[in-house]
């Protein structure tokens, strides 16, 4: 690996007055376990590592029924999975969590390594996009918001500024009769990236769905919100059905390529598969 | 050259003290500036395991580590298993069970079994498999290493 400079800050203030001094050379370090790989590969060649793991602010995880999840961009995905109150509300970001790589990886990743490093795979961006997570974003000239399926631009990049840093993520808190799920297809157990992935989350009254939303990832250039899809069965009973129409509209988003992992053929029947059958998971769960 | 940072932390319960550059992997610090060679390299890319260590009680790749992020941690490596001349029991059934062949793998799976026995006693055999996932083995086939890890919690748990 290339020479760089390290930096550890251990306030808001100082990573962001660092982010803006470092500018394009800059680059922050979350858990690494994809950026170190590629800066031993030579695709990323930042000149200076900003650490995010020592800033309180990246390391928030609380739930409050009424505000619903706080969790901090650089909390490991160890951390995350191990969370009552994720694990009973928000299984499905369990699950995604769950599915990267090994223990060891999930000792040092996060979802916010995992959402700013771009890739169009990543496993926990459509379960952070089915749940409605907004991006808190801080930076030298001030803070906004950005929902998770607006902030991945094209394959590793983001709308991240050079100097603007990705805090927490906000999940709304679940309604009555909601829940969340997160599958992905890969030709094995473990240890493997997402032939394709699909998370969802609805809200029943009775057996009419409320609010859906469905989001996908390896079909496109980014992860996808399914937004006719999920807008499809709002009103609507879930049954067999009014998801297999959802299903056929969330192909129809779906724009992959083919590559080692799939054809684009079968990765668009796959999308079919695995959309109806986190409908199934989520509803089935929301029920209880 | 980039400066060289120092870093004091605790490695296997002892403060060690060490200068290492930033682009070096917490591996290579071990391995090359502090001679703890137990420690082994394989793909330097996070899918093997081989380079396991116990950061402050989490399994991880200790190539995916930078040295300088291990200021005011605690390393636990295949070094500390052992008291002395005392094997610890994964250790004893690994021998046991004929649990290894060529051995490079070994240190790692060693490290990632004591994580998982450490958060989970009594795991079972499904258990052991899933968290032993990011260790690769391509001698034995892997079922030697789950008999050896479960004999050494029943061992452990005084069964």
């Amino acid at each position: 690996m290339h020479a760089i400079t390290y930096e550890s800050p251990k306030s808001l203030a100082q990573a962001l007055s660092l982010l803006a001094a470092a500018g394009e050379k800059g680059r922050v370090l979350a858990g690494g376990t994809d950026l170190l790989i590629q800066m031993r590969a030579g695709v990323r060649k930042p000149d200076q590592l900003i650490d995010a793991k020592n800033i309180a602010e990246l390391q928030v995880l609380s739930f409050s029924p009424q505000d619903g999840l706080r969790l901090g961009a650089a909390v490991s995905c160890c951390r995350l999975i191990e969370d009552p109150a994720v694990q009973q509300h928000y299984p499905g970001l369990v699950e995604a969590a769950g599915l990267i790589g090994s223990v060891q990886i999930q000792s040092r990743c996060s979802l916010g390594g995992n959402l700013c490093n771009g890739s169009p795979a990543a496993d926990t961006t459509p379960a952070l996009i089915a749940l409605g997570a907004v991006c808190h974003v801080a930076g030298a000239k001030g803070a906004r918001t950005v929902a998770v399926e607006d902030f991945v631009v094209s394959p590793g990049r983001t709308v991240l500024q050079p100097d603007e840093l990705l805090v927490e993520f906000r999940i709304p808190a679940p309604k009555p009769h909601s829940s969340d799920c997160y599958q992905r297809f890969i030709p094995r157990n473990e240890m493997d990236i997402a032939v394709v992935g699909v998370g969802a989350a609805v809200t029943l009254n009775g057996n009419t769905c409320t609010a859906a939303r469905i989001a996908l990832g390896a079909v496109a250039p980014t992860p996808l919100f399914a937004k006719e899809a999920s807008a499809s069965l709002v009103g609507k009973p879930l049954n067999e059905n009014t998801i297999a129409a959802a299903a056929a509209l969330a192909q129809q988003v779906a724009i992959p390529i083919t590559d080692m992992r799939g054809t684009e053929e079968y990765r668009k029947h796959l999308v079919g598969v695995l959309t109806r059958r986190v409908l199934g998971v989520a509803a089935e769960r929301a029920r209880k | 050259m980039a400066s060289k940072v120092q870093v004091e932390t605790t490695l296997n319960g002892e403060t060690v003290e060490f200068l290492c550059e930033p682009r070096q992997s917490l591996l290579e610090v071990l391995r090359d500036v502090l001679g703890f060679t137990g420690t082994k390299e394989g793909c330097l890319t996070g899918d093997c395991g081989a380079c396991s260590v116990i950061l402050d009680g989490r399994v991880s790749c200790s190539c995916l580590v930078l040295g300088v992020e291990a200021q005011g941690k605690n390393i636990q490596t295949v070094e500390g298993l052992a008291q002395g001349d005392k094997l610890h029991p994964l250790q004893q059934k690994f021998l046991e069970h004929a649990s290894l062949q060529c051995g490079i793998c070994t240190p790692g799976f060693l490290v990632a079994a004591k994580a998982l026995l450490d958060r989970n006693p009594n795991p079972t055999e499904h258990e052991v498999r899933y968290g032993l996932a990011g260790n690769l083995c391509r001698c034995t086939g892997y079922d030697k290493i789950v008999r050896a890890v479960l004999d050494a919690a029943a061992v452990m748990q005084g069964r």
